[in-house]
């Protein structure tokens, strides 16, 4: 029972882990109706210069503001030389474009950092464990991406629910020419949008650096869940995304965790263990599609 | 106008015709230089043109040409460039994969066609049991070798019972076999998990929860690095001791894994603390040239260049007489940075394996040989080679 609530923990971590991650895609695309596959490179930006400014001055505060700030200055650059001329296009100039992108800032990592992977320890005050059950001690930094997760989620909330900003951006996302025809500058309103896309991702990236490795080519192998999530939540959805990020974070999480001894009842151990392995990683794709037989926009449409 | 371009066209085609044709042998080199693994590629080529360099640009007294493509981790890229290098350059030697799957599509291909292929680094049991070959040569090791080495010595250290976890393809599902082919004591948990999964947390709930005497995984690079970090910030450390193969252990995964690599037990053919000439020589040219230390990827790579340069000495330089040449290959007439090294009938190596452990002191975090635990270890597969 207590190894269940640990692995549900675990579950609910590596979902708001996904959120940090899928909101700002999930916003871009909502907002700009644009597909960025390059969204796992600003998540790659945030982690190197994150571990490259820790390892220096061994501030995590400073490096997380460096990290954030590069990030969406990254993503601001990239909206206003490459994305800006593609909203016309189709979404499979879309993905072509930005798959380029991958492509250019892995290499660019490669370049100025080498091959080798970066190392960033966790900050002195979040390393440790604490014992959340008797017997049963949990990294302080995974409660801390949980928190940051909630805070994140609760941000958006207010910035797109309750500001003046936020309102254009809803406004923005359902008529694009009507919002430019009332005089709000739709082509700044754009670059932001994306730009903080680009610092949320690199957020992620900043809080996921100590926990995983710092290499060149680590946001894509994040970036195919990411979309399972924001299929799930319905594109273009805060809300969906959080909902989705959780979803797939405790699918994933506990079929990993209870598969293999469920299957034991039922099969010879050695064909349990790889049948386990098999249908764990297919788990979040069954619950996707499940999920869009009966609602083909996603929980959440927009 | 058109005169013109005539003539400077047959000035240059001259020009090309009567350049000295290369005496050289050409190598030809399909190695992994791109993708999070491009580092593997890039030691194994260092290491090789390191050897080069030392012979004044000549292998065992013969000049060599060095061709190095990358496959990016691709069979069918791998194989393309073989077929380039056997038509177009006309190449006898070749080398320098480091997957097994690349391997796979590549090697069997070649050996038939006549050129010798010495690989510096995988090792698949396919290549070592029935489907040896006589132009196939490993100068790296079998790829179960550095797992049987663990099996070997978590059983001696007295372990009850071991806790093992391997990716769910081809090579994972090797490195388990050949862990247990060696582990006597008992397995509490054998998990496959995805290839090229980060987050780790549900597996090391069950790990606490089976209570290990020890934990034993192969989980090549990054997600070893995921695997330790998570491992040490989980608390785990502390209370059940980590074994694995080298893959996870090489000078640059510890530097990206830090403080909890520490204390960690790992199987490997070699380490740049061995105490023989060939080695303290090597490690230091390696890291006078490129400024780092060599991994054992470098190492294989070092060795591969002096075995072939011992068969291209013997030979004068001929590949094209290929019994004399194998005959070379096969004696391994060089002075391996392992120290101890000859052929078995599969052409793979009968070698010493050796249990290091990470450590920490004022030069950094680098592998201390614990002991010996295999003299002259040969694969499981040989007896089914023909050769």
């Amino acid at each position: 029972m207590l190894l269940f609530i640990e692995q549900v923990l675990n579950g609910l971590q590596l979902g708001f882990m996904l959120f940090l991650l899928s909101a700002g895609l999930t916003l871009v695309f909502g907002v700009m109706n644009l597909i960025n596959l390059a969204h796992g490179s600003f998540y790659m930006v945030g982690a190197y210069v994150a571990a490259t400014v820790m390892q220096a001055s061994g501030s995590f505060a400073l490096a997380m503001l460096v990290a954030l700030f590069t990030a969406g200055l990254c993503g601001f650059l990239v909206e206003v030389i490459v994305l800006r001329h593609l909203y016309k296009r189709d979404h499979l100039d879309q993905v072509l474009a930005t798959f380029g992108l991958i492509l250019f800032f892995n290499e660019g990592t490669r370049m100025i950092w080498g091959r080798q992977p970066l190392f960033m320890q966790v900050p002195e005050l979040l390393s440790g464990s604490i014992e959340i059950f008797p017997g049963i001690p949990y990294p302080v930094y995974r409660l801390v991406i949980i928190v940051a997760g909630l805070l994140v989620a609760a941000g958006l909330y207010l910035l797109i629910n309750h500001t003046r900003l936020g309102m254009r951006i809803r406004a923005g996302a359902s008529n694009r020419s009507m919002i430019a025809a009332l005089g709000v500058n739709i082509r700044w309103l754009y670059s932001l949008v994306f730009a903080l896309g680009a610092l949320l991702a690199g957020f992620a990236g900043v809080m996921a650096a100590p926990v995983f490795a710092v290499e060149s080519g680590m946001g894509e192998s994040i970036l195919i869940l990411t979309f399972v999530v924001i299929v799930i939540g319905g594109i273009g959805s805060v809300k969906g995304a959080l909902l989705g990020a959780l979803l797939v974070g405790l699918v994933d999480t506990l079929g990993r965790a209870f598969l293999p001894d469920l299957l034991q009842w039922m099969f010879v151990s050695s064909s349990a263990n790889s049948i386990a392995a098999s249908l764990s990683s297919m788990g979040i794709y069954l619950l996707m599609a499940v999920i869009l037989a009966f609602k083909p926009r996603g929980l959440f449409p927009a | 106008m058109i005169s013109k371009f005539v003539c400077s066209s047959v000035v240059a085609l001259s020009v090309l015709m009567a350049a000295p044709v290369s005496a050289a042998v050409k190598i030809g080199m399909i190695t992994t230089l791109t993708t999070k693994a491009g580092y593997l590629g890039e030691d194994i080529r260092d290491g090789f043109k390191l050897a080069i360099e030392q012979g004044g640009g000549k292998l065992g007294n013969v000049e060599v040409e060095l061709m190095v493509e990358d496959d990016g981790r691709k069979p069918g890229k791998g194989r393309q460039i073989a077929e380039r290098y056997i038509k177009s350059d006309k190449v006898k030697i070749m080398t320098g994969i480091v997957f097994s799957n690349v391997a796979m599509a590549v090697v069997p291909k070649v050996v038939k066609d006549d050129v010798f292929y010495i690989s510096p680094n995988a090792g698949p049991s396919a290549l070592a049991g029935k489907g040896c070959h006589e132009n196939y040569f490993n100068a790296a090791w079998q790829n179960d070798n550095l797992h049987e080495v663990m099996g070997q010595y978590v059983t001696d250290a007295g372990f009850k019972s071991a806790y093992i976890l391997a990716p769910n393809y081809p090579a994972g599902k090797d490195a388990l076999a050949g862990f247990k082919r060696f582990y006597k004591g008992k397995v509490v948990g054998e998990v496959y998990t995805k290839l090229g999964q980060s987050d780790y947390a549900a597996e090391l709930a069950n790990l606490r929860s089976a209570k290990p005497d020890a934990v034993f995984f192969f989980l090549p690079g990054g997600m070893g690095i995921n695997f330790l970090k998570q491992y040490s910030q989980a608390g785990l450390n502390k209370t059940t001791p980590v074994f694995g193969p080298a893959f996870s252990f090489d000078a640059r995964i510890l530097k990206a894994v830090g403080d909890a690599a520490v204390g960690v037990h790992n199987g490997s053919q070699w380490n740049f603390d061995l105490d023989n000439s060939a080695n303290k020589q090597f490690v230091s040219a390696f890291k006078a040239k490129y400024g780092r230390m060599p991994t054992l990827y470098a190492s294989q790579g070092y060795d591969t260049a002096n075995l072939i340069g011992s068969a291209l000495k013997a030979t004068g330089g001929e590949p094209q007489n290929m019994a004399a040449f194998r005959k070379a290959l096969e004696k391994a007439d060089f002075d391996s940075v392992r120290g101890n090294f000859r052929f078995g009938n599969n052409h793979h190596p009968v070698q010493d394996l050796y249990v290091r452990e990470v450590v920490k002191d004022s030069t950094g975090i680098h592998n201390k040989t614990v002991k010996k635990v295999f003299s002259s270890h040969q694969d499981a597969y040989a007896a089914n080679c023909k050769l």
